[in-house]
C-alpha cells in the first residue's frame, strides 16, 4: 500500500530572465511506516522538494510547475489553500533543521504543542495543553508538566528538537517529513533524536521523509533512498541495495566520502569540486562535470532514471561499470 | 516572576541617574549671568527679600554647599517661590502635570490606535494598494511641521466647522477628551507615521522568520500566525522605539501645549522663560526629566512582559 505517492514533481525559482527548476522531475513512493532518506550535498534542493510536498514554498518566486503528489486518492497539488491547510499538520507535518529559529521565541513550548490540536481538532486550550504534556512525554522531555510554561530558549537544541518533533506529532499526522533534524545538534543528541524518530515509527506506524547530507544516517535509520543532485534524482531504492551496490557514480561519491570507510585521518576521497548554482547548470547530466565516468552522451542529453534491478533505479548511463571500476 | 524583580531595585539603580538630573537643573540657573538672588526675585525685588533668599538658599556659600542645600530643599518639596505668580512652585507645577500628563495618553493612544491598524493592513500584503495608501500617509504625516498642522487643525475644526474648542483644557474627563482632542490628533499625526514605518517594516521582517514557515506548516491560517505571531514578535521593538518618541514627545509639548493653550507644563515652560521666573522652570525641568526616566522605566516593564528571553 502507498501512502504518499510523488511524480514528477518540479519546483521552480522565477530568475529576471527565466525560471530554473530547483527540483526537477521528483518521483517517490512512501509506505506506512517506511523511512525514506531524502540525501545529497547541500543545495541540491532537498528542503525546496519538501516544502513542495507542502506546497510552503520559501519565496514569492517559487512555484510548483509540474508533478503530483498522491495522498488518500487525492493530489495535494490541486487542492485549495484552505484544503491544504487541513493537510498541513494533521495529516503531513513537518519539522526543521534549526530548532532554535523555527519555534516562536515569546509562546510558551506548552501552547506551541498545542496551537495544532485547537486549529484542527477546536480542543480547548486546557484540554490541549493537557495533551501537550503527554507529547513531551512521548518524545523523552523529563518532568513534562514542569516544562509546559516554559520557553523555547529556556532549552537545549536537542531539547527544542524534540518539542518541534512534539507539536508536529500532536495532530497524530501520517507522514512526517523531516528537514535534517539533526544537523544543527550535537553528534550524540544527533544519535537520540534519531533513536526517538525511530521509535515514533515503531510505535505509532509514522511514516517519515528524513532529509539528510549524511549517507552514514541513511544507512543507520532509512528503508530506502533517494539520492538528490541539483535537483534531480540520480539513484533511488532499498537502502540496502543502494548503499551496497550504488549504481550510481555520484552515490558511490557520497559513500567514498564515509569516514568510515576510508583510512582514518587520510584526506577524505569525496567528490571534487561544488555542485553547479541554480542559473548555471551544465547542459546534459547536471553531474557529468565532476564525474569521472563522463562520456559524451553525458555532456549532451539529460539522462533518465533507468531500471537496474527490483525497485532500484539509476539515472547513469554507465551503471553497469560504476560497480566495477576500483576508486 | 523573577523576571519582574527588576522593578524593585530599578528605582535604587536610578538614585545616581535622578543625582544627575538634580544637578543639571541646579546648574541651570547658576549658568544665568548676574546676582542669582535678583534673578530668583525679579527687578523689583527689595534688599530685605534679596537677603532672604541669599540666607534661604545658601548664595553667599560655595557651589558646593549651595547644591547641598538644594537638596534638602528639594527632598522637602520646596522649591521656592514663583514671582509671576507669587506662590509656591510645587504648587504652580503641581496644577500643570494633570493636563500634561492627560494630552500625552490621549497622544500615545491616538497615535497606537492609529498606527497598529494601518500597519497591520500596510504589511498583510505588501506591495498592495493599501501598502501604498499607507505609506503616502506615513511619509506625509513624519514631513510635516507639528506646529504648522496644530494651526491648521486648529483653522479647521475649531474656527471653521466649530466642532472643537480653540483652547483650553475644561472640567471633567469628558470635557478633556473633548478640548484635547486636537492637540492630541497633532501628537498622533507626528507620531503615529513614524510607528506605521517601524511595524510595518518590523512585520515584514518578522513575516521572513522561519517560526513562520514551522507555523504554516502545522496548518494555521495564515491570519491566525499574522495576529498571533507575526505580530506579537513585532511589537517588542516597536513599543521601544514608541518610549523614545514618547520622551522627545514629553519636550514637544512646549510647541503643542503653547499652539492650543493646554494649561500644562509645557506652556507653562514658556512663559516662565519669558517671565524669567527661573525657580519654574527648574521646577519644570526636573518634572520633565523625571518624566523621561519613568517612561523608560514603564518600557522595560512591558519589554520584560512582551519579550520572555530579555533579563533585565
Ligand atoms: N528562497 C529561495 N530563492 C531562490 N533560490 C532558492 C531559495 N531557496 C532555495 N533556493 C535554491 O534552491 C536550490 C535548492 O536549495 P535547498 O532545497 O535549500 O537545498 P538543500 O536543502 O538540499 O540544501 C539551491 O540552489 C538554492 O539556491
Ligand atoms: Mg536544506
Amino acid at each position: 500500500m502507498t501512502l504518499l505517492d510523488v511524480a514528477g514533481l518540479r519546483t521552480e525559482f522565477a530568475t529576471p530572465t527565466r525560471a530554473v527548476a530547483a527540483v526537477d522531475g521528483l518521483s517517490f513512493q512512501l509506505r506506512p511506516g517506511e523511512i525514506l532518506g531524502l540525501v545529497g550535498e547541500s543545495g541540491s534542493g532537498k528542503t525546496v522538494a519538501c516544502r513542495s510536498l507542502l506546497r510552503l514554498l520559501p519565496s514569492r518566486r517559487a512555484r510548483i510547475a509540474a508533478g503530483t503528489v498522491m495522498f488518500e486518492n487525492r493530489d495535494l497539488m490541486r487542492l485549495s489553500e484552505a484544503e491544504m491547510r487541513v493537510v498541513r499538520g494533521r495529516d503531513i507535518a513537518m519539522i526543521f533543521q534549526n530548532p532554535a529559529s523555527h519555534l516562536d521565541p515569546v509562546f510558551t513550548v506548552g501552547d506551541l504543542i498545542a496551537e495544532p490540536l485547537i486549529w484542527h481538532f477546536g480542543e480547548s486550550r486546557r484540554a490541549a495543553r493537557k495533551r501537550a504534556v503527554e507529547l513531551l512525554r512521548q518524545v523523552g522531555i523529563p518532568d513534562p508538566a514542569g516544562q509546559i510554561e516554559r520557553y523555547p530558549h529556556q532549552f537545549s537544541g536537542g531539547m527544542k528538537q524534540r518539542v518541534m518533533i512534539a507539536a508536529a506529532l500532536a495532530c497524530e499526522p501520517k507522514i512526517l517529513l523531516a528537514d535534517e533534524p539533526t544537523t544543527a545538534l550535537d553528534v550524540t543528541v544527533q544519535a537520540q533524536i534519531l533513536r526517538l524518530l525511530l521509535d515514533l515509527r515503531d510505535r505509532t506506524g509514522l511514516a517519515i521523509v528524513l532529509v539528510t547530507h549524511d549517507i552514514g544516517v541513511v544507512a543507520e535509520t532509512c528503508d530506502s533512498v533517494v539520492v538528490l543532485y541539483s535537483g534531480r534524482v540520480m539513484e533511488c531504492g532499498g537502502t540496502q541495495d543502494v548503499l551496497t551496490r550504488p549504481r550510481h557514480p555520484y552515490t558511490r561519491g557520497l559513500l567514498d566520502s564515509l569516514p568510515t570507510t576510508a583510512a582514518r585521518g587520510a584526506e577524505l576521497p569525496s567528490i571534487s569540486g561544488y555542485p553547479p548554482p541554480l542559473d548555471r547548470l551544465p547542459q546534459g547530466c547536471r553531474f557529468h562535470p565532476r564525474c569521472r565516468f563522463a562520456i559524451d552522451r553525458c555532456r549532451r542529453e539529460p539522462i533518465e532514471l533507468e531500471t537496474v534491478d527490483d525497485g532500484h533505479a539509476s539515472a547513469c548511463v554507465r551503471w553497469r561499470e560504476v560497480m566495477e571500476v576500483g576508486p | 516572576m523573577h523576571r519582574f524583580k527588576f522593578v524593585l531595585y530599578r528605582p535604587i539603580q536610578l538614585l545616581p541617574v535622578l543625582i544627575g538630573v538634580s544637578i543639571v537643573t541646579f546648574i541651570l540657573v547658576q549658568l544665568i549671568p548676574g546676582d542669582p538672588a535678583r534673578i530668583l526675585l525679579g527687578a523689583k525685588a527689595t534688599p530685605e527679600a534679596i537677603a532672604e533668599v541669599r540666607e534661604k538658599f545658601g548664595l553667599d556659600q560655595p557651589l558646593v554647599l549651595q547644591y547641598v542645600h538644594f537638596m534638602k530643599n528639594l527632598l522637602q518639596g520646596e522649591l521656592g517661590r514663583s514671582i509671576i505668580y507669587r506662590a509656591p512652585v510645587l504648587s504652580v507645577v503641581e496644577q500643570r502635570v494633570a493636563p500634561t500628563l492627560f494630552l500625552l495618553i490621549y497622544g500615545v493612544v491616538l497615535s497606537v490606535l492609529l498606527a497598529v491598524p494601518l500597519a497591520l493592513a500596510a504589511a498583510w500584503r505588501a506591495g498592495s494598494s493599501v501598502d501604498q495608501a499607507v505609506r503616502v500617509f506615513s511619509t506625509a504625516g513624519i514631513g510635516l511641521p507639528a506646529f504648522w498642522l496644530g494651526i491648521m487643525l486648529m483653522l479647521l475644526f475649531s474656527i471653521e466647522l466649530r466642532l472643537f474648542p480653540v483652547s483650553g483644557y475644561g472640567e471633567g474627563a469628558l470635557s478633556h477628551l473633548h478640548h484635547l482632542f486636537l492637540p492630541a490628533l497633532t501628537i498622533s499625526i507626528a507620531l503615529a507615521p513614524v510607528l506605521v514605518r517601524n511595524l510595518r517594516a518590523t512585520l515584514l521582517a518578522q513575516l521572513e522568520s522561519d517560526y513562520v514557515s514551522a507555523e504554516r506548516a502545522k496548518g494555521l491560517p495564515e491570519r491566525a500566525i499574522y495576529l498571533g505571531h507575526v505580530f506579537r514578535n513585532s511589537l517588542i521593538p516597536t513599543v521601544n522605539l514608541l518610549g523614545v518618541n514618547v520622551s522627545w514627545l514629553i519636550g514637544g509639548t512646549v510647541v503643542i501645549e503653547s499652539v492650543y493653550s493646554v494649561p500644562g507644563l509645557g506652556q507653562l515652560m514658556v512663559s516662565s522663560i519669558f517671565g524669567r521666573d527661573y525657580l519654574v522652570v527648574q521646577a519644570v525641568t526636573l518634572m520633565f526629566a523625571i518624566g523621561v526616566i519613568l517612561v523608560n522605566f514603564f518600557v522595560d516593564i512591558v519589554t520584560v512582559a512582551l519579550d520572555p528571553r530579555v533579563e533585565m
